[in-house]
């Protein structure tokens, strides 16, 4: 998640596999949307039902065509980095989710043809800063869509409250908030959701 | 069109595809989301909106409140409206997009953030509205401005004739169908063709509002005299056009010609699951619902309730009626509507989102099956994992409630919207 963005451009790890046109619904299903995360947790992704139970921290999303299409809820994101998804390899993205993600500092990487070149199980190393992905079984190396300035920046400063933090910080927004005036942002595990 | 809101809301003389901007909203549209924005505020240290004269606020996802915990929430909400001074509180006068939209508050070429995706439904009026999240509405409430990479235009010409038994609905998830639900994905849909120009706003509203499930960011409609009209009637006199400058580029453009189109349903669990009604004509159904803000306007009511007078219901079916608005109902009632749905045996409910994200006011079992005149079929989207929903227009929902299952309504109503 976010911590691998600032401390390395590498990001490694063992490759769920997902279909095309996964809903924003089945991330984060309204039913239990205003729970706190460990009671929403079992819910996510059920189309796998295993996934939500196994899934270990620093693993990798890798999914087809429209990932995250449907609703702006940011729980959709949100959950995965929570349940500790290193990032996401798409196709490409539904684009309320895409920069839901961006602004949680959560990093997806649109990559035409990873979902053919990879597998379940696969190990697979992304460069961010490039969108190079490498697949460690196969050696495949497939380059995808690298953010732009202007997205790895608000990704790099860890989210776009952080941005505005900052902001605040500086006296930026005239608002008559003093400087220095907010706390910094919790790290994603701290985060809970009120809905 | 999107390039001329983006270039005019970013101070720029032009923008083309591709470039990136910080671009002024013109009206922000906040539901229950604001609660979390509030809290977002709170942390980061805010206390003054850049521009509380253009935040909307509308309670419309759990309205009437099912859960003490929702009560809550609205508590919380009003207290934000007061304590940040948002000039904009609309209450629970129904589902947002059909509030801003009726009370004339979005205007050609305005750029409208709401925290809902379906704000693409501004489209209908030739505003470039677009969905966002929490944290993106956090930071827009409290600078007034957001990033956009302006998107590249998909155009869409609408063509031929409005045959019978066809409304908006119909259109829009057989683009879906055809070209598939990312067709404009990061893009730019506008709507074009004497069918668009035909259309009523309620009908331009349904497909601007399905814009989010073709992937678009903005999903627009010129702004003509249709428009101009529907605006002066409410207290928004000399409307200008709007339109695409002469020249535009279009990244592609699709054509959907309406003269032989049967009416369109989308199977479980995708939008873009589409078939001719006649291929899945004989399914079972034990709800019907027709509410939401895709479908559930007057111009929708009028066309259930020509379909269900002198009808009954069948028993096996529950038939949920939802009006978009607290303005819809009342209109509704005074047209005749309500008297001839509630004598078919349908209930009508209190306006606002109600079952169709599966918050309340009508959720599915396992084992049931839903036709639904929303916008969104995913799986468990109205209640268990189990159920199914189909997507198909007010005409499919009315005959199918008489029905007892899908039928084709053309059987029972021989009108057409388009």
């Amino acid at each position: 998640m976010a911590a691998a963005v600032g401390s390395g451009p590498v990001v490694r790890g063992r490759v769920w596999k997902f279909g095309h046109d996964v809903d924003t619904d089945v991330m984060a299903p309204w039913g239990v949307i205003a729970r706190p995360f460990e009671e929403r947790r079992a819910h996510v992704l059920r189309i796998r039902p295993e996934f939500a139970a196994e899934v270990a921290p620093g693993d990798l999303i890798v999914a087809g065509r429209n990932w995250g299409c449907g609703s702006s809820r940011e729980q959709a994101p949100e959950n995965l980095a929570l349940l500790g998804v290193a990032a996401v390899v798409a196709e490409s993205f539904g684009r309320i989710y895409f920069r839901n993600a961006i602004a949680q500092a959560f990093p997806n990487v649109a990559c035409p043809g990873i979902w053919e070149a990879t597998d379940d199980g696969d190990e697979v190393e992304l460069h961010l800063a490039t969108a190079t992905v490498r697949n460690l079984r196969t050696g495949a190396e497939l380059s995808g869509r690298p953010y732009t300035a202007e997205m790895l920046a608000i990704v790099e400063a860890g989210g776009l409250l952080e941005v505005l933090r900052r902001k605040v910080a500086a006296g930026e927004l005239g608002d008559g908030s003093p400087p220095g005036a907010g706390t910094p942002v919790p790290p994603p595990d701290a985060r809970r959701s009120t809905r | 069109m999107a390039e001329q809101v983006l270039a005019r809301t970013s101070g720029r003389a032009a923008v083309v595809a591709g470039e990136f901007v910080t671009a002024a909203a013109d009206v922000l549209m906040c539901h229950e989301a604001l609660t979390m924005c509030g809290s977002q505020l709170r942390r980061v240290g805010i206390s003054r909106l850049a521009h509380p004269e253009r935040v909307h606020v509308v309670l419309d996802h759990f309205f009437p409140a099912p859960t003490a915990a929702n009560a809550k929430d609205h508590t919380r909400a009003r207290a934000l409206v007061e304590q940040y001074g948002i000039e904009h509180f609309h209450g629970h006068a129904g589902i947002c997009h059909q509030v801003l939209t009726e009370r004339g508050v979005v205007r050609p070429g305005q750029l409208v953030l709401g925290t809902d995706s379906h704000s693409t439904t501004y489209g209908a009026l030739g505003a470039a509205g677009a969905g966002i999240g929490v944290t993106e509405m956090t930071y827009v409430l409290a600078t007034g401005e957001l990033w956009f990479q302006v998107p590249p235009t998909v155009r869409v010409e609408l063509t031929g004739t409005g045959g019978p038994g066809l409304m908006a609905k119909d259109l829009v998830l057989a683009i879906g169908g055809r070209h598939g639900t990312d067709v404009a994905q990061y893009a730019a849909i506008e709507y074009h063709g004497p069918r668009a120009a035909a259309m009523s706003i309620a009908g331009r509203m349904t497909m601007a509002n399905m814009g989010a499930e073709l992937g678009a960011k903005f999903a627009l409609f010129p702004a003509d005299d249709v428009t101009a009209a529907y605006l002066a009637g409410r207290g928004v006199p000399d409307v200008a056009p709007f339109g695409p400058q002469p020249g535009a580029v279009y990244d592609r453009t699709i054509t959907l010609d309406t003269t032989d189109l049967e009416p369109q349903v989308a199977r479980p669990h995708n939008p873009g699951n589409v078939a001719a009604i006649s291929a899945v004509a004989g399914t079972a159904v034990h709800q019907a619902f027709l509410g939401s803000c895709t479908n559930a306007r007057l111009e929708d009511l009028a066309v259930a309730a020509e379909i269900l007078r002198g009808r009954r219901v069948h028993p096996r079916v529950r038939l949920l009626v939802t009006p978009a608005s607290q303005q819809v109902f009342l209109d509704a009632v005074q047209a005749g509507h309500v008297a001839a749905l509630a004598e078919a045996g349908a209930h009508i409910t209190a306006s606002g989102c109600g079952a169709c994200p599966g918050g309340h006011q009508g959720l599915l079992g396992p084992g049931e099956r839903c036709i639904s005149s929303t916008n969104r079929n995913f799986l468990g989207r109205m209640g268990s994992q189990e159920a199914e929903v189909y997507l198909g227009s007010p005409a499919v929902v009315a005959a199918a409630a008489v029905a007892g299952e899908l039928i084709d309504p053309r059987e029972l109503w021989t009108g057409s919207t388009l």
